[in-house]
């Protein structure tokens, strides 16, 4: 609509008593309260953290791969505490898996991954110039700046960092002499996280108010994109759920530091009784549980929103069952809070309480089912692009199916006690949230490039990475599920010492080899991404996918303020494709006489 | 130019009408302690998991029946009802406080706010003197087959079980002269605790009144914990609103809310004060009378 956005900026500046002025580059790249400049420092953190995340993935799986193996480069990396003889010691391997999980859980897919995808695209997409409170925007940022300064500062201790498993349970996380990884790093791990929940707090506070009080005219809620909707309710599963986890943090601060007892009960460490005595170490789990649980549809409902909307503006269709999306997600959001404890069947719960847990966790499916149905009938002949974003949307079906189906497998009490704690569960959440999740991620990130950078990612790069990564992270996993079956346990150093399974050296060794190829390909992506910042093709439509939301109606690098004149008006949904003869109507187009509307 | 430049807008919203006719730092505020909710409900329902798999928990009446000096007269929950008193006033002067702000009276929002900050600080005080009295405290309590005195710490706690006298009378025998010199001091102040130190153990145990002891076993240690915890994560509720409301008192002294037209915030400083208001009637529900 705005075909020059210059020439309209200037026409505001004379006419409507707006002034324009020079920022400092403090004020705009560094405390910059404009939110899509918050999202991209998100999203380039978020970054740093998944490289460092993933080289640690690499580092074991060498270890996994080949046990006992000699590495020399990694004496001269991580000298000869860590890495004696090239070897990785057990102390470093556990640091290692426990950094892996906490850093791609917390610090990419769900600061990340929310702080990008809902900064970017809440004010754009439902026609604000910016959040509800900017001010507490910057601050959720730098609160999550500070926790990952804590959490990499911990990397470099003398001890290492935590390394009792991303789940850090006590008693091994509440006693300081109970392992080298108990110690300051432990410290460090709950400040890190204490200093993230209040960030995703702060976050979580602005979009749920902005999404509800910001909304330009006509925009009714059963308008809003998929993708506004899915990280409403993330916030809101945020917003409820990580107070808890900070509770439990509390509790085992006060227990590791000042001598209470809340997760501590007759226990020996070296031979000497500790004096601890009436707490209970799985209260600790059904308070981390009551957070766990929900984080994992912190880590993937964005992305659901995401590929809602990226695969219904590249089918050319509207989205298929609209309002059965929001009701899913909706039911998703409440269950999530209900099935903690299938994480803990094992833990010697009443059976009957744990019949119940199944009956609920199960129940998810059915929402699942339903956004699983929506994206294929919306996908069902459909005028289909195949954009590197597109690629990435479909791959996120295929791999939330792969992944989604093992979960009925663990979701039961009666199945779950044979494999729990085994590579099952491994390759089923690393599917259906860890890969899942980045593709979601990814395709977000190919779609809403040129609105962050008013330059495209190249695409034949894209379309390696999505090929490499789609066949690599199923070769990966998908032999996970055999090993687990076969009773191989997750988390253990070195497997070789049982005969049963030698069976599986091939397979480790295979799946090493894979993971880091597929590493190496997320590095090229990360080139692909800084090389066009800077060198990639120039966006020269305001509207390059031709899609109906709003964001595509602000100049091509639209400035803080986002719309340079009035903010647009709604006047439909966000889904009318192939309708009436014409491939898309912009939400912003007033309906026809003889119009029907969907909402 | 769009992206060197900031357009800075006189009125953000140029859309039309307001879909909610609420400001947005209300609805923050509701839901921040939505969230706040479930912090003090993962801790108290973590509290209440715990104490109900022990086999015994000390009576709220036989740990909270002191009251500033009135030395060691016996009047359960008589301070901490007071505790409450105040906190509930310092709602109703916020009320006020809000009502005036309606009203745009600056001199009344101030006068209540400042009343506010007064209780909320009082509270405070009173949760010193109560904390420091059980910290510094000293109770018999049998352990091992000889009694201690005790304090109520995050490791000790002196309110097990009530010892019979015949149980009583046999850990005299083992029991340390300092802690017997302690015990007699506690009913007889005739010779001072120096004096009493000195003499021999037998005399000691001879002066002992085993009816007029009160010996328990040694109770739950988890009870101290979350005494602390819970109470004091209320205390730490308390201290950031009294925070709060000074600077928010600050701000109407210097007329910011006058110039602004309205006293929202006040009302959004009110609805956190009232919050930790409610936090605390279930903090004192589960500490002081179950």
């Amino acid at each position: 609509m705005h075909a020059n956005p210059e020439a309209i900026m200037a026409h505001e500046v004379q006419h409507d008593g707006h002034h324009v002025h020079h920022q400092s580059f403090i004020t705009k790249y560094i405390f910059s309260q404009d939110h899509k400049t918050i999202g991209k420092q998100f999203l380039i953190t978020g970054m740093i953290w998944a490289i460092i995340g993933g080289l640690f993935s690499v580092l074991f799986r060498l270890q996994l791969g080949f046990p006992g193996e000699s590495f020399p480069i990694l004496e001269t990396v991580f000298g000869k505490t860590w890495a004696p003889g090239g070897t990785i010691k057990p102390e470093f391997y556990y640091a290692l898996i426990t950094m892996h999980g906490t850093i791609l859980v917390f610090f990419v897919l769900t600061a990340g991954l929310s702080g990008t995808f809902a900064n970017l695209l809440i004010p754009l997409q439902i026609g604000a110039r910016d959040m509800a409170s900017p001010f507490l925007n910057m601050l959720s940022y730098w609160f999550f700046f500070l926790a990952s300064v804590v959490m990499m500062s911990s990397l470099f201790i003398q001890t290492g960092p935590a390394a009792g498993g991303w789940t850090v349970y006590p008693p091994l996380s509440a006693l300081h002499d109970a392992s080298i990884g108990s110690e300051l790093g432990m410290d460090l791990w709950i400040v890190s996280i204490a200093l993230f929940v209040v960030s995703t707090l702060m976050g979580g506070l602005n979009y749920i108010s902005t999404v509800l009080n910001m909304r330009t005219k006509g925009m009714s809620m059963t308008r809003l994109p998929l993708t506004v909707w899915a990280v409403f309710f993330t916030a809101m599963i945020g917003v409820l759920s990580f107070p808890v986890l900070l509770s439990g943090l509390i509790l085992l601060f006060f227990d590791r530091n000042l001598g209470t007892s809340f997760y501590l009960s007759d226990i020996v460490v070296n031979g000497q009784i500790m004096p601890n005595e009436g707490g209970s170490a799985i209260l600790f789990q059904h308070l981390f549980w009551f957070l766990g649980h929900p984080e994992v549809y912190i880590v993937i409902l964005p992305t659901m929103g995401i590929v809602s909307e990226v695969i219904s503006v590249n089918s050319r269709k509207p989205i298929f069952g609209y309002m059965a999306m929001i009701g899913s997600l909706f039911a998703i959001t409440t269950l999530s809070f209900l099935v903690w404890a299938h994480h803990m069947f094992v833990t010697g719960m009443n059976p009957l309480l744990g019949s119940f847990f199944v009956l609920l966790t199960l129940l998810i499916a059915v929402p699942s089912a339903i956004k699983t149905f929506n994206w294929l009938t919306t996908l069902w002949r459909g005028n289909i692009r195949f954009t590197p974003a597109m690629l990435f949307a479909i791959g996120f079906v295929s791999l939330f199916i792969s992944g989604g189906l093992t979960g009925i497998y663990v979701g039961n009490s009666t199945l779950d006690i044979q494999l729990h704690d085994t590579m099952f569960v491994i390759a089923h959440f690393h599917l259906v949230m860890g890969v899942a999740a980045f593709f979601g991620m990814f395709s977000g990130i190919y779609h809403w490039f040129p609105k962050m950078f008013g330059r495209y990612l190249n695409p034949t790069l894209g379309y390696i990475h999505f090929w490499v990564t789609l066949v690599g992270a199923y070769l990966i996993f998908w032999p996970m599920h055999y090993e687990g079956l076969a009773g191989m346990p997750r988390r253990y150093l070195d497997k070789s010492p049982w005969v049963s399974f030698n069976q599986f050296g091939e397979l480790d060794r295979m799946i090493s080899i894979v993971a880091i190829i597929v590493f190496a390909m997320q590095l090229m992506f990360v080139f692909n991404f800084i090389y066009s910042i800077f060198k990639g093709r120039k966006v020269t439509t305001q509207n390059p996918w031709k899609a109906n939301t709003l964001e595509w109606t602000t100049p091509i690098r639209p400035g803080h303020g986002n719309w340079p004149g009035e903010i647009p008006e709604v006047h439909r949904w966000a889904y009318d494709y192939s309708k009436d003869g014409r491939d898309f109507i912009p939400q912003t187009e007033p309906v026809g006489a003889n119009e029907k509307i969907e909402h | 130019m769009a992206t060197t430049a900031t357009v800075h807008q006189t009125k953000w919203w140029s859309g039309g009408k307001s879909p909610f006719n609420v400001e947005y730092g209300k609805l923050m505020m509701w839901y921040f302690l939505m969230s706040d909710t479930f912090t003090f409900g993962a801790l108290l329902v973590s509290y209440g998991a715990i104490r109900f798999s022990q086999n015994y928990w000390p009576n709220p009446g036989d740990i909270f029946y002191t009251f500033p000096g009135a030395g060691e007269a016996n009047l359960p929950l008589a301070f901490v009802s007071l505790m409450t008193f105040i906190l509930i006033m310092s709602s109703v002067t916020m009320v006020l406080a809000v009502y005036e702000g309606h009203r745009g009276n600056k001199k009344g929002v101030a006068k209540w706010l400042t009343w506010t900050i007064i209780g909320g600080l009082a509270f405070l005080f009173c949760q010193a003197w109560e904390w420091t009295h059980l910290l510094t405290g000293e109770h018999p309590a049998l352990v091992n087959g000889h009694i201690q005195m005790l304090s109520q710490t995050i490791s000790h706690n002196p309110w097990g079980k009530l010892v019979e006298g015949s149980a009583v009378t046999d850990a005299l025998k083992n029991t340390s002269p300092d802690v017997l010199a302690k015990l007699v001091y506690e009913h007889d102040h005739t010779m001072s605790l120096a004096q009493l130190t000195a003499l021999p153990h037998d005399q000691l145990a001879k002066m002992i009144n085993v009816s007029e002891l009160h010996v328990h076993e040694a109770g739950p240690i988890a009870f101290g914990g979350f005494f602390y915890g819970i109470t004091g994560f209320h205390g730490f509720h308390v201290f950031s609103g009294v925070v709060i409301n000074s600077i928010v008192l600050v701000m109407t002294n210097k007329g910011v809310f006058e110039r602004r037209g309205h006293y929202l915030m006040i009302e959004k400083v009110g609805l956190y004060w009232h919050f930790v208001d409610l936090v605390w009637v279930f903090v004192f529900l589960c500490f002081y009378l179950i």
